[in-house]
């Protein structure tokens, strides 16, 4: 049991070395355990139970202290059997190991017999080996012996395999022209020229030999007949222009003239594309009928651009070799062709007028634009893709001008609106500055909605767009100058139109309108010029790099325009006022009138029209400054009543010696006092457009009264009128002086013209116009 | 005379007609017919001697009444007719007369330039161109380059064609046209046509301008709306037959092509009030 135990005890520890020298032997099964490697580990616990010293079977026994203990503790009969009992297992221990020594020594007999016996059997094996080698050798001697019969046998059926060969080429040979038939039958034309193509070499060199010559010439005779096929085939046209090339390359591999098929191949594809373009030319029809021009164009990139690139392409692939000549005359080719595709686009755009959707037409040059860059990819150097973008360029310019006249007639759509709005006599005159606003709006409205509808042409997403034209020219001079500028030269000039043409046709611009349209200029002038011109640059980017119409030009324009409406209007409206004078001094008999109880109605009505043409005025502009008014505005007398001066006059006409003088004074006065300039220019206010109106109609009341004969009454009934007009006029107007010395005048002169000129009271005329 | 200092001549009393006398070949004369109704009205004859720069005038009585409108006849420089105002009971009544100037008033004047002044001679009646059923006369038209036979009256809505017989002291009216429509209508002012061999005239009412033929007394063109206001005067280019000059109250004065009235050939607009009278010369002229 102790030894079995041995082996797994662990003996090497430092412990253990320093204790007693009887663990030295462990130490040595230690080095023999770490030699195989085997582990330590796990032994722990054993190691633990073997440290008593009492422990017979540990390694730790003492058998100094284990038999003090046993002296100790036992009894002596404890101690006998105890003595009994060992001396039992060292009996039995004993023999174990002579056991074991027994068994031992067996095993190395075994051992030793086993190793001699191997002894004897490598001995015999050695023998064996060199028998086999031996043998080796004598094979080897054969094969080489083998090989050198077999030589001459190779060589010969190389030399057959080869005959083979020869003989199968012969055979193609012979065959060919059956073979060539038969393709020919079978229209395998393709097959037919690689087959003569590969014994053409062979037939040529061997050509001396009639057999070959044979051959030959029957190849020749297929070979034309198969070239006149396929001539006959290029020439027919049917097919596609695929198997249109397919045929060039065939024939351009049976060494015909390149020159020629480049001729026939281009005049073939043109046929082609001529009846693409004749498609194309049938769908230009009047515009209603006509297919959008999105369709158009999108048909004419599909069939004729997309085959012509076909065309391109094959051409260029085909005639590679001959490029010095195939190129000049394909860009001929293209070009003519393209001319004629261009002309028929353009016809077809210049049918676009509809100003409706712009973002078609402008989609439909771009797809237009963007199929043609593959033609310029294909054909570098060509002029077609700078034609194209003539041809967008020409489009949008036109387009500019359609959208130039569509607003042009919007303008003048509104303005019938306008007019027909004043015509409805349901309170116009309140609805005036709404009137003013909704057209002005309408008008931006409508620029704003063209702007954007031309800004599709510089989009980012559309191809032409980063062109130097559509980034520069076309913004500034297409956008701003044609089309911005334009239109507001275009109001200007309308609006003076109304002024030059309307007054002789019988008033038939509304006064009203002139006004209207005097304020839209105005307002166009201080702020909506600038602000549609800036929009543009804005929206636009606009790098002028040509110069353009500043904005100080049209603003001067536009207020020219706003002054001559302006004017008109005075004009019209004193000439309206002025007419009813005329009338009512004309048809009167003055010589025989009744003496004045009333004011006459027509003044009545002068004092109305001037109040409602004040009215009107004052809800489009400002009032304006007016000399400061004495406290007795409406209360002025005449002169020809009131000063002494003047009664003197009157005294002095009585006298027939002096006939001359009767003038004088007033005529001395008038040369003194300010010159009235009656249809002068008036500012931008109302008490100025006023005062033009009532000086014109004074003055036209003057003129009359001047051509007339007068009665005592009628003079004063003169008086009367000109009272009642000092008492209302005199607030509309910026001088009151003015009003004074006109009507001033009038008294005087038709006190002149006054057979009987005895002058009303002042008191009198007073009570009457008080009346009314 | 652009050279000189312009010639100004005064006159004592307020005129409206002024006529140029073209019978007279050797001297630069003019007639004045002057507006008073409280004293005899005058006929003052001034001859402007462009060499000195100077006027020589004389004056003839037209005791009549005052004098609108002043024709010289185109071949007897004595003869003269005159549009007046006669008042009469409180009523003024436009007349026509022709007039011969006294044969003398040239010598008398020099003779004694005193006198004229205080004791002017007075005119000759020769005959009235008055037609009670006709109206009140605005002008009278003498046949321009005519032998002084034939002048035309207008008055009130009626043109009429006198003949003038018995070296002008009779005259009897040859034919008549009228002018024919809504309201009380007038002709303001007429004109004889140098051209065509003097057979048309052109009159003026309203803001409407016709052309009438005078073999047959028939409108041949109307210009209607020719100006915005009343139309005051027109006269034909003498050089080119069928451009004729119109003013009027617009303040216009506008050249037409007779040929075709739709549109004036050319709108003047410089003048700042009426246009009374308008002259077609070589250059225009016109007089406020």
């Amino acid at each position: 049991q102790l030894n079995c135990r041995q082996p797994s005890r662990p003996g090497i520890g430092p412990r253990e070395e320093e204790g007693s020298g009887r663990y030295r032997r462990r130490r040595v099964h230690g080095m023999l355990k770490l030699y195989y490697g085997l582990n330590e580990e796990g032994k722990a616990e054993e190691e633990q139970e073997s440290l008593d010293p009492c422990d017979i079977n540990g390694p730790h026994f003492d058998p100094e202290h284990y038999l003090n203990k046993l002296r100790r503790e036992c009894s002596l009969a404890e101690l006998m059997d105890q003595e009994t009992c060992m001396v039992k297992q060292i009996r039995s221990l004993d023999s174990d190991m002579q056991t074991l020594v027994y068994e031992n020594y067996n095993k190395f007999i075994s051992a030793t017999d086993t190793i001699r016996k191997m002894k004897n059997d490598f001995k015999k094996m050695e023998d064996e080996m060199d028998c086999l080698s031996a043998n080796m050798a004598a094979i080897t001697e054969f094969s080489a012996c083998i090989s050198g019969t077999l030589q001459d046998q190779h060589a010969q059926i190389t030399k057959l395999s080869g005959v083979h060969t020869l003989l199968r080429k012969l055979q193609f040979l012979f065959e060919l022209p059956a073979r060539l038939n038969k393709c020919l039958e079978l229209q395998a034309y393709a097959q037919a020229v690689n087959s003569h193509r590969r014994a053409r070499c062979v037939l040529r060199q061997y050509s001396h030999l009639p057999s070959f010559k044979g051959i030959q010439d029957d190849c020749h005779a297929i070979m034309d007949k198969l070239a006149q096929e396929l001539r006959q085939k290029f020439r027919d046209g049917g097919s596609s222009a695929k198997d249109l090339a397919q045929c060039v390359e065939l024939l351009l591999q049976l060494d015909e003239p390149a020159e020629e098929l480049c001729d026939k191949f281009l005049s073939h594809a043109r046929s082609r594309l001529e009846s693409d373009l004749q498609g194309l030319e049938a769908e230009i029809r009047p515009y209603p009928s006509a297919p959008a021009v999105k369709d158009f164009i999108d048909r004419g990139c599909n069939e004729f651009v997309s085959s012509l690139c076909l065309v391109i392409a094959s051409y260029q692939e085909l005639f590679i070799n001959h490029a010095q000549m195939a190129n000049g005359k394909l860009h001929a080719f293209v070009d003519d062709l393209a001319a004629r595709y261009f002309s028929l686009v353009e016809r077809r755009i210049q049918e676009e007028k509809g100003v409706g959707d712009n973002s078609l037409l402008v989609r439909a040059l771009d797809r237009f634009h963007r199929r043609l860059q593959a033609v310029a990819k294909l054909l570098p150097g060509s002029p077609v893709p700078n034609k194209g973008i003539e041809i967008v360029i020409r489009a949008a310019t036109e387009r500019v001008k359609q959208y130039l006249a569509a607003l042009q007639s919007f303008y003048m759509d509104s303005l019938t609106d306008v007019r027909q709005a004043l015509a409805t006599p349901r309170d116009a005159p309140t609805s005036l500055p709404e009137l003013l606003s909704s057209l002005s709006a309408s008008i931006l409205n409508q620029i704003k909605s063209v702007l954007a509808s031309v800004h599709l042409f510089t989009a980012k997403d559309i191809t032409f767009s980063n062109k130097p034209y559509f980034k520069g020219e076309f913004c500034s001079q297409g956008v701003r100058e044609s089309l911005v500028v334009n239109f507001i030269k275009f109001v200007c000039q309308s609006s003076r139109q109304f002024c030059e043409s309307a007054g002789d046709k019988g008033g038939s611009t509304p006064p009203v309108l002139l006004l209207l349209l005097s304020r839209l200029c105005l307002d166009y002038e201080t702020s909506t010029i600038s602000y549609i011109l800036t929009l543009t640059d804005e929206q636009f980017l606009v790098q002028h790099h040509s110069p353009v119409t500043p904005v100080t030009t049209l603003c001067e324009e536009a207020r020219e325009a706003a002054q001559k409406l302006l004017n008109h209007y005075v004009k019209v409206q004193g000439l309206i006022i002025s007419q009813m004078l005329r009338k009512s001094v004309e048809t009167r008999d003055w010589v025989n009138t009744i003496e004045p109880r009333n004011v006459r109605a027509v003044m009545k009505r002068v004092v109305e029209d001037t109040t409602s043409i004040d009215v009107q005025v004052g809800l489009l502009y400002e009032e304006g400054v007016r000399k400061a008014h004495s406290s007795d505005s409406s209360k002025r007398t005449f002169s020809v009543y009131s000063s002494s001066r003047q009664q003197a006059r009157y005294a002095a006409s009585y006298t027939p010696s002096a006939p001359m003088d009767t003038n004088l004074l007033s005529n001395i006065h008038k040369l003194f006092s300010e010159r009235i300039d009656i249809f002068s220019s008036v500012e931008f206010n109302k008490v100025s457009v006023m005062t033009g109106i009532i000086k014109i109609s004074l003055k036209t009341f003057l003129e009359c009264v001047r051509l007339r004969t007068f009665g005592r009454y009628g003079l004063q009934q003169i008086q009367v009128d000109c009272h009642y007009l000092q008492m209302y006029l005199w607030r509309f107007v910026s001088d009151e002086n003015l009003v004074h010395f006109l009507l001033d005048e009038i008294v005087c002169s038709s006190a002149h013209r006054c057979l009987d000129p005895a002058p009303m009271e002042q008191s009198v005329i007073e009570v009457i116009c008080e009346r009314g | 005379m652009e050279d000189d200092a312009p010639v100004i001549y005064g006159l004592e009393f307020q005129a409206r007609a002024l006529t140029a006398q073209t019978a007279e070949t050797d001297a630069i004369r003019f007639l004045v017919g002057t507006q008073s109704l409280k004293f005899d009205n005058q006929i003052h004859i001034i001859d402007f001697d462009d060499e000195n720069n100077i006027i020589n005038k004389n004056v003839l009585l037209h005791q009549a009444g005052e004098i609108w409108h002043i024709g010289a006849s185109p071949a007897d420089k004595a003869v003269l007719t005159t549009c007046y105002n006669k008042t009469s009971n409180s009523r003024v009544v436009s007349c026509a007369a022709v007039w011969r100037m006294p044969t003398d008033w040239e010598t008398a004047s020099h003779e004694s330039p005193d006198d004229t002044a205080h004791n002017p001679q007075t005119l000759e009646l020769l005959c009235h161109l008055d037609d009670s059923a006709h109206g009140n006369a605005a002008c009278v038209l003498w046949e321009p380059m005519g032998d002084g036979k034939r002048v035309i009256s207008l008055a009130d809505n009626h043109a009429l064609l006198w003949d003038l017989q018995e070296s002008s002291t009779q005259a009897t009216v040859s034919s008549t046209a009228t002018l024919e429509g809504k309201g009380q209508l007038k002709f303001n002012a007429g004109k004889w046509s140098p051209h065509h061999n003097c057979s048309q005239l052109a009159t003026a009412n309203d803001t409407v301008i016709r052309g009438w033929d005078l073999r047959t007394m028939s409108q041949i063109y109307c210009i209607e709306n020719a100006h915005g206001q009343l139309v005051r005067d027109l006269d034909f280019n003498p050089n080119r037959q069928y451009y004729m000059a119109s003013c009027g109250d617009d303040c216009k004065v506008k050249f037409w092509d007779v040929r075709n009235v739709q549109e004036p050939v050319k709108t003047l607009e410089e003048h700042s009030h009426w246009l009374v009278n308008c002259k077609g010369g070589g250059r225009s002229e016109e007089l406020r």
